[in-house]
């Protein structure tokens, strides 16, 4: 009898199925046709520039679309060398590793903190760091160059924090990188179960054990995403390096990239600038491809809170 | 039971000194100083401020070039949202329930979310290099090189004041949907599958699969993107600066408040006259995010 039913409704299953396949009709190539034309439109440009890394500067200003006569890798080495990109990039790595650490380091605590200590006060102070959310950091732009740069006279730090430290830049990126992050990681702590911190206290555990040991480890899916969320936010910062390093050897990768090519004179090396294009994106889509699955939902999962 | 209070209280304290410190003085203190700024006549380096009241704010309201920044980011606040999410609207769909079945995703829906992915992980400084390069005025530009082959170039993407700022927003549309495909797919993957099955077997077809009970389900997703979008419209600045002739131009035609705020700060240094901008650009910001605060704030559907 079971066995009987389950048969019936496996045929009219497949009767469906077969039905629905005839509505729907063959859209499956035009589907494929649009899909294909947006990743093209993605592709060719990055491909044509990775292209020209390799030609010479000749065949730059001919015909666009034509194949290098050699493959000039040399190019590389004057856009690492002679361009300054191995500093730059260096330079980025050096900010963005120190700069999201910190980040991560105090944002989750001042987030924990907020999700789950009810105090006088903490409503306001969670609003206070959210509400940077909404604040265009154009207005700030003026009065925070001041900032760092009366940093840089105070005594013994001030010149590892003034304008034209990477400190100073780190600092800066980790402020204006807390609304999201204890926005997002607040939203998550609250979300962990409290009982397994609370057996930990009567056992004895300190209120910093039971962050560091317990509820750090749990929120783990949460640190993971806003980790991936700010290193890309701050290794792709543009405007706050810019204001804020003036010294051509402190650059970070942004500015010497864009600097190429607004600096742009005849005199210029634009076979150098495609290697320099080229240096600056491929890692990028290197780790990106390998990471996709968490880079993807770490991006995502922000916006869907 | 004193000495557990005192412990929590210290243990509170320590542990937000170092962000609240960090915050008061990095990103508060600079958007107080902001507005007091902006009512001074400050003028070059070390030059002393004087009050001077709201006479910026006067004289800003007859800066034809803020005006014209003003109408471009209002343009892209419209255009910008609009045409991203369309797009990706209808790949996430595709992707998703585009398969053959109607209900599944079609075969390499993986590849297209990683390669359409590729432009959000890139710096848009770096995209403004790679579109100034791609936007070439002559035969060596990857798209006015074939356009002069076939007779119609050259296109003055960047140089024709009537084309330029389409070539921002087509450049910022391309970075963006990639973005908004996944998200959307993320969202569409939380619909039961049954749903779609169920609409099928009543007799939908794909576009009203698509309208009754894509979009209604997907409506939160939606908006949640439409205010991302919004907030990027009206904080463009690194495309038009790197990427536009004369950072904004040419002749002012692609330029943002943004642009304008820093130029005036950073190149004329008119920090006061740049932080009255700043602080119409302020309202203007924290207006919109209250509106789309407000407007989105409807029924859910649960599912």
């Amino acid at each position: 009898m079971t066995t009987m039913i389950s048969w019936t409704a496996a045929n009219s299953r497949k009767i469906a199925r077969d039905e629905r396949k005839r509505r729907l009709g063959p859209l499956g190539v035009l589907t494929h046709v649009a899909l294909l034309i947006w990743t093209l439109l993605v592709m060719v440009p990055i491909l044509w520039t990775f292209l020209a890394s390799v030609k010479s500067e000749d065949e730059i200003f001919g015909d666009a679309w034509s194949l290098p006569a050699m493959l000039r890798w040399d190019n590389f080495a004057r856009a690492w060398e002679q361009a300054h990109i191995g500093q730059y990039m260096l330079n980025s790595v050096i900010v963005v590793s120190f700069s999201t650490f910190g980040t991560m380091l105090i944002g989750s605590m001042a987030a924990y903190v907020l999700a789950r200590y009810p105090f006088r006060g903490n409503r306001a102070i969670y609003l206070l760091f959210v509400s940077g959310l909404a604040f265009p950091v154009y207005l700030a732009l003026t009065p925070l160059f001041f900032v760092v740069q009366n940093m840089g006279t105070i005594p013994v730090v001030g010149p590892y924090i003034g304008l034209n430290t990477h400190a100073g830049v780190v600092l800066v990126y980790i402020a204006y990188s807390m609304p999201f992050t204890i926005f997002f990681l607040s939203a998550f702590f609250r979300t962990l179960p409290t009982a397994v911190g609370e057996a930990a206290m009567v056992d004895g555990a300190s209120h910093t054990r039971v962050f560091f040991q317990i509820m750090l480890p749990m929120a783990r899916p949460g640190i993971i995403s806003i980790t991936i969320f700010n290193v890309l936010g701050q290794w792709n910062q543009y405007q706050l390096p810019l204001i804020l390093l003036q010294e051509r050897d402190k650059w970070v990768l942004t500015m010497g990239i864009a600097d190429i090519s607004t600096a742009a004179g005849y005199d210029q090396d634009w076979s150098a600038l495609f290697a320099a294009l080229t240096l600056a994106i491929l890692p990028m889509l290197i780790v990106y491809t390998v990471f996709q699955r968490q880079i993807q939902s770490g991006l995502t999962s922000g916006a869907l809170k | 039971m004193f000495f557990n209070r005192y412990r929590r209280g210290l243990f509170i304290t320590s542990f937000l000194a170092a962000p609240v410190i960090l915050y008061l003085v990095y990103v508060i203190a600079p958007y107080i100083q902001a507005f007091y700024i902006a009512m001074t006549d400050w003028r070059g380096v070390t030059a002393t401020p004087r009050f001077i009241g709201l006479d910026n704010f006067v004289r800003l309201f007859n800066d034809t070039v803020f005006w014209k920044a003003v109408t471009h980011n209002a343009a892209l606040l419209v255009l910008l949202p609009l045409i991203t999410i369309v797009i990706a609207l209808f790949f996430a769909f595709l992707l998703n329930v585009g398969g053959a079945q109607g209900v599944t995703g079609i075969r390499g829906s993986k590849f297209y979310r990683v390669v359409f992915f590729f432009p959000q992980v890139l710096a848009v400084a770096v995209v403004a290099v790679l579109f100034q390069q791609v936007f070439r005025p002559d035969a060596s530009g990857m798209l006015n090189g074939p356009l002069m082959a076939l007779g119609l170039g050259p296109v003055g993407f960047l140089s024709d004041t009537d084309i330029a700022f389409w070539s921002v927003l087509g450049v910022m549309v391309w970075q963006a949907v990639g973005f908004y495909v996944v998200l959307f797919s993320a969202g569409l993957a939380s619909i039961p599958k049954d749903m779609f099955e169920a609409a099928q077997i009543d007799g939908a077809s794909r576009v009203s699969l698509f309208f009754r009970i894509t979009l209604p389900l997907l409506w939160d997703t939606v908006q949640t993107a439409w205010v991302y979008l919004g907030i990027l419209a009206l904080d463009v600045f690194a495309i038009v600066w790197v990427m536009t002739l004369q950072h904004g131009g040419p002749d002012r035609s692609t330029t943002v408040m943004a642009a304008e705020i820093y130029r005036n700060a950073f190149e004329h240094f008119r920090f006061g006259y740049a932080s009255a901008l700043g602080v119409v650009m302020f309202f203007f910001t924290v207006g919109f995010a209250i509106l789309s605060l407000r407007l989105s704030r409807r029924e859910r559907i649960e599912y």
